[in-house]
C-alpha cells in the first residue's frame, strides 16, 4: 500500500495513495460527493447513509464512494441520473425523519444537510414523502450538551467520537425505525456518566447534539 | 492407496459394521416410529408417543419405539410408522391417543393392521396402496429429505446405516482441491436464497491463504411460513453436519459453527447431540477417521434477529458484536469471521454436499435444469390441502407443486397467488402456474427462490394486505443501519397502511414503485435490496386491487377491516335462529320488527363471529365493500 495510483474523476486525472477510498480521493481534490457517515479515522466504512453514490465505468450499478478503494485507471463520474436519484431519495428519507427547524437550530448554516441540499440543489423540505417525526424527549441533563434525538440522522459520528474521547457513553440501540443513538439502558446523559468533553457535539453534523453556551474543556476535535 | 486413505477406509468400514448390527437388531421385533419433529409435536405427537409406550407395557407387547423427524406430510401429523414382521411398513396419519391405543392393541397385540387409519404403505405390497401411488410421488424427488422421518435423528448409527458419512470418508481420501472441483462441477447453487455457486465460494476460500479458516452453517431460518431448515435439522442433523465437515475439509478450516436460531430448541438439541456422537465416533475432533484432518464444530444459538441470516450480520453476531450487516466486499470467503476466510452455507446447501461427493457431479446435474441443477425443497403453507414439506427437481412447475403435491386449495376456493421466497420474494399469479421453478425463472418473474417458503393464497386474501404484512415484517426486522432500509421501508409501510385503510392517494402507486426501485438499488445489504419485492410483484400482477382500494375505497377480497362492513341478508335470515346474536361480543346485532337480524354498524367491531355462527344452511351474513353499500342495501329493503 505504498504506491500511488492515478484515476479519473469527472474527467479530471488525480493521483492518490493506493488503497485510499474514492470518497476521500475526490474530496481531497476538491470534487464534492454528498456524505454524512463517512469517517476517515475508521478502518472500515460504515456505508450507512447511502448518499455518496458514484458511477464507475464498467460497473452495472452505482456504488458508494466511501467503501470503494481507488484503482489505477478507474473512471469515475460523481453525477448521473441514477446517482442523483439515489442520493436524492436517501436525502429526502433522512429529511423525513429529521425535525426541520433550521431557523432556531444551533447548526444553522453549518449543517451538513444544508450543505448537501445546496450542492445538489435538493429541496430542504419533505414533499413526496410522509414526515416521520418520532417525538422523542430532548435530553437536557448534561451541563455541556443538549441532545435532540428528533434531529439525529444516525450517522454515528458522535458514537465514534465518544468512544475515542468521551469514554464510550453513547451507542446505538434499537432495530429498524427504532434505531437511535442513546446511552446504556437509555439513561440521561448526566446519569450515564457523560464526561462532558463535548466531542459528540463537535462531531454532530446536523445539530442533534449541540454544545451549550459554556466553554468546553477539550472540544474542537475536528471531523 | 496411501496409508491415510487406507486408515480412513478401514475406520469407516468399522463404523458401517457397527451400524449394520444396530439396524439388524432393530427389525427383530416390531418397530414404531413416531414423528416428533416440531410439526408432529404441535399436533400432539408427545401424547401419542406416551400412549403407545403405556399401551405396549399394558399389553405386554415387545416392540421398539423410536422418535423420528418429519416426512413432509405435516398436514396429517401426528404420523406413526409401524414395522411389523409379516406386514409391509405402514404409515398412519392423524393419529390420536385413541388410534395409538388401537394400533397397539389391534395391530401389534392382535393382527388387524387398522387400515382405516393408514395413509399408505412405505413399499409396494398386496394389502394397501403405497405412498408411491400418491400423485405427489410422481413429482417429488428426494435427495436431502430422503431419510427425513424414516431414521432416528438421535442415533448416528441409523444415519451411518443409510450410507451416512460415506461422503466424508471419500472427501478425506481426496485432495481438498478435488473436493472443491467436484462441487464446482456439480453446479450447486446456494439454497439460502441468492443462488450463488457454492463451488466458487469454496474456491475463493481455499485459494485465500490464512492462518485460520472457518466454515459456518447458516441455520438462522426466519422467513414467515418457512420451516425447511428446521425440519432437516430435526429430522436428519447428521446430514447437515457431514456437509459442514466436508466443507471444512475442502477449504482447510479447522473450526466451524452451526448458527441456529434459539427459537428452534429441538433442532439445537438434536444438532448438539449429533456433534457429540460424531465426536465419539471419530468423525469430529483431531485426525478424523485417521485421515490426518482435524475439525471442531460449535452449535451457536442466534438471539432472534432476522437480519442475522444475512452473512455479514451473522458473522458479527458470532464475534459478539451487534448483528448488523457491513459493506461487501470483502466477501466472507475472502475475509469473514475474525477477518479470516469463511465459507457460509445454508442448511440445505450443505445437505446436498454428502451425496454429491458420494455419487458425483454428473449424477447431481442429471436432475433439475442446466442453470439450476438438483432439487428444491419447499415448505408449503397457507391455503393448501396438503401443507408440509416437499422436494422436487428444479424446473418443476408451480402447478405441479400446488395441485399434485399440495392437492390444491381447500374449501373449493379459487387460487389467487403463491408467495415464494418470504419477505425477499414475491407473489406470483395464476398465469405463472405453468412456469418451471428455478433460480432464474423466479427472479425473472419478480419473485425469488429465497430459502424455500411457499405460501399459497386464495380469493379471500387481499394482495395489498399481503404486501403490507411483509413490509411490516422487514421494517421491524431491519437493523436500522442504512437509510434506504430503515426509512425507505418505513415510508413504504406507511403508504401501504394508508391504502389498506382507504386513505390511499392516486399518486401512491407510483411513489411506491419509485421508492422500491431506489431501496433495491441503494440498500446496504440483501435484506434491504430485496425488501420491496413483495410490493413490486403485487403491483405488477394485482395492480387492479391497489386501484380498487385507492379509487373506490373498496377491498375486492373483503379482507381490509376498514373497507368492509358486515350485513345480514334479510331474505336468508332464519328469524327464530339467534345464533349470530349470541355470538356477537359487543351486542351489535338486534331484531327488527319482523324479527330479522340487523347489525348496528356503529357497534360492530368486524370480528367475523357472526359469519362463523350463522348456520351453513342459511349463510345470511355477508361482507360488503365499500362499507357504504350497507346503507344502500338497507334503503332498498325498506
Amino acid at each position: 500500500m505504498s504506491g500511488e495510483v492515478t484515476l479519473t474523476i469527472d474527467g479530471r486525472e488525480i493521483t492518490v495513495r493506493e488503497g485510499e477510498k474514492l470518497l476521500w480521493a475526490a474530496l481531497d481534490n476538491g470534487i464534492y460527493i454528498p456524505h454524512l457517515c463517512a469517517d476517515r479515522k475508521e478502518e472500515k466504512p460504515d456505508a450507512a447513509c447511502r448518499l455518496c453514490f458514484v458511477e464507475i465505468e464498467g460497473r452495472p450499478q452505482p456504488v458508494t464512494a466511501c467503501s470503494e478503494p481507488v484503482a489505477a485507471g478507474m473512471v469515475v463520474n460523481t453525477r448521473s441520473e441514477r446517482v442523483d436519484r439515489l442520493a436524492g431519495t436517501a436525502f429526502e428519507l433522512l429529511l423525513s425523519s429529521h425535525r426541520l427547524d433550521c431557523g432556531k437550530c444551533a447548526a444553522n448554516r453549518s449543517c451538513a444537510l444544508q450543505k448537501i441540499a445546496r450542492e445538489r440543489k435538493f429541496k430542504l423540505k419533505v414533499t413526496r414523502l410522509r414526515t416521520l417525526d418520532r417525538n422523542l424527549p430532548v435530553d437536557d441533563s448534561s451541563p455541556v450538551v443538549t441532545y435532540d434525538p428528533n434531529k439525529c440522522v444516525l450517522c454515528g459520528h458522535c458514537v465514534r467520537a465518544c468512544r475515542r474521547q468521551g469514554g464510550g457513553v453513547l451507542g446505538f440501540a434499537g432495530r429498524g425505525f427504532e434505531r437511535r443513538v442513546t446511552t446504556f439502558g437509555g439513561a440521561s446523559l448526566a446519569a450515564a456518566g457523560c464526561s462532558g468533553c463535548g466531542a459528540c457535539a463537535a462531531a454532530c453534523p446536523v445539530g442533534a447534539l449541540t454544545a451549550k453556551n459554556v466553554r468546553l474543556p477539550n472540544a474542537g476535535a475536528k471531523r | 492407496m496411501s496409508k491415510e486413505n487406507q486408515a480412513v477406509s478401514a475406520a469407516y468400514a468399522g463404523l458401517q459394521q457397527k451400524a449394520a448390527l444396530v439396524r439388524q437388531s432393530r427389525h427383530e421385533k416390531p418397530l414404531l416410529l413416531v414423528g416428533t419433529a416440531t410439526c408432529g409435536l404441535a399436533a400432539g405427537a408427545a401424547a401419542v408417543l406416551k400412549t403407545i409406550k403405556e399401551e405396549l407395557a399394558r399389553q405386554k407387547v415387545e416392540a421398539t419405539v423410536l422418535e423420528a423427524g418429519c416426512m413432509g406430510h405435516c398436514y396429517a401429523e401426528p404420523l406413526v410408522i409401524v414395522y411389523k414382521p409379516g406386514f409391509p411398513p405402514i404409515l398412519y396419519g392423524y393419529v390420536t391417543e385413541g388410534i395409538a391405543s388401537r394400533l397397539v392393541i389391534d395391530f401389534l397385540a392382535g393382527d388387524d393392521p387398522c387400515l382405516e387409519f393408514a395413509l399408505g404403505a412405505l413399499e409396494e405390497n398386496e394389502f394397501l396402496p403405497a405412498l408411491s401411488d400418491f400423485p405427489r410421488f410422481g413429482v417429488e424427488q428426494k435427495i436431502i429429505l430422503e431419510n427425513c422421518g424414516l431414521i432416528d435423528p438421535e442415533n448416528i448409527m441409523d444415519y451411518i446405516a443409510h450410507d451416512g458419512y460415506a461422503g466424508l470418508a471419500r472427501a478425506l481420501q481426496l485432495e481438498p482441491a478435488a473436493v472443491v472441483a467436484e462441487i464446482k462441477a456439480s453446479g450447486l447453487r446456494g439454497r439460502g436464497g441468492a443462488g450463488f455457486p457454492t463451488g466458487r465460494k469454496w474456491e475463493t476460500c481455499l485459494g485465500t491463504p490464512a492462518d485460520e479458516k472457518y466454515v459456518i452453517c447458516n441455520a438462522d431460518e426466519g422467513d414467515p411460513g418457512a420451516f425447511m431448515d428446521r425440519t432437516i435439522m430435526e429430522s436428519n442433523p447428521h446430514l447437515v453436519l457431514e456437509g459442514l465437515i466436508i466443507a471444512a475439509r475442502a477449504v482447510g478450516a479447522d473450526r466451524g459453527y452451526v448458527y441456529v436460531r434459539a427459537e428452534y430448541p429441538l433442532a439445537v438439541k438434536r444438532l448438539a447431540l449429533a456433534v457429540e456422537q460424531a465426536r465419539q465416533c471419530g468423525l469430529l475432533g483431531e485426525n478424523i477417521l485417521g485421515g490426518g484432518f482435524g475439525f471442531e464444530v460449535e452449535v451457536f444459538q442466534g438471539s432472534g434477529a432476522f437480519v442475522c441470516g444475512e452473512e455479514t450480520a451473522l458473522i458479527a453476531s458470532i464475534e459478539g458484536e451487534p448483528g448488523i450487516p457491513r459493506h461487501r466486499p470483502p466477501f466472507p470467503a475472502a475475509a469473514g469471521l475474525y477477518g479470516r476466510p469463511t465459507v457460509i452455507d445454508n442448511v440445505k446447501t450443505l445437505s446436498f454436499i454428502p451425496s454429491i461427493i458420494n455419487r458425483g457431479a454428473d449424477w447431481f446435474k442429471s436432475t433439475g435444469t442446466p442453470g439450476s441443477p438438483g432439487t428444491a425443497v419447499f415448505a408449503l403453507a397457507g391455503k393448501l390441502v396438503n401443507t408440509g414439506l416437499t422436494e422436487v427437481p428444479m424446473g418443476t412447475t408451480l402447478n405441479q407443486v400446488v395441485y399434485d403435491v399440495g392437492s390444491g386449495i381447500p374449501k373449493g376456493k379459487k387460487f389467487k397467488a403463491v408467495q415464494i421466497g418470504g419477505p425477499s420474494g414475491g407473489c406470483l399469479p395464476e398465469s405463472a402456474l405453468d412456469m418451471p421453478i428455478d433460480f432464474d425463472s423466479l427472479s425473472g418473474a419478480g419473485a425469488m427462490m429465497g430459502s424455500g417458503g411457499m405460501v399459497v393464497l386464495d380469493e379471500d386474501d387481499c394482495m395489498v394486505e399481503i404486501a403490507r404484512f411483509f413490509l411490516d415484517f422487514t421494517q421491524k426486522e431491519s437493523c436500522g443501519k442504512c437509510t434506504m432500509c430503515r426509512l425507505g421501508t418505513r415510508q413504504m409501510l406507511d403508504i401501504l397502511e394508508d391504502i389498506t385503510r382507504g386513505r390511499g392517494r392516486p399518486e401512491d402507486i407510483d411513489l411506491l414503485l419509485s421508492l422500491a426501485e431506489d431501496i433495491k438499488a441503494g440498500s446496504l445489504c440483501g435484506l434491504g435490496k430485496t425488501a420491496p419485492n413483495p410490493v413490486l410483484s403485487t403491483i405488477r400482477y394485482f395492480r387492479d386491487e391497489y386501484e380498487a382500494h385507492i379509487n373506490e375505497k373498496r377491498c375486492p377480497s373483503l379482507m381490509c377491516q376498514e373497507l368492509i362492513a358486515f350485513y345480514i341478508l334479510p331474505e336468508k335470515c332464519e328469524r327464530s335462529c339467534d345464533a349470530c346474536v349470541g355470538s356477537c361480543p359487543v351486542e351489535a346485532i338486534y331484531n327488527n320488527a319482523d324479527r330479522i337480524k340487523v347489525i348496528d354498524q356503529q357497534k360492530c367491531v368486524k370480528c367475523n363471529s357472526c359469519v362463523d355462527a350463522c348456520p351453513p344452511q342459511y349463510r345470511a351474513v355477508i361482507k360488503l365493500s365499500p362499507p357504504e353499500l350497507v346503507a344502500e342495501r338497507e334503503k332498498e329493503n325498506k
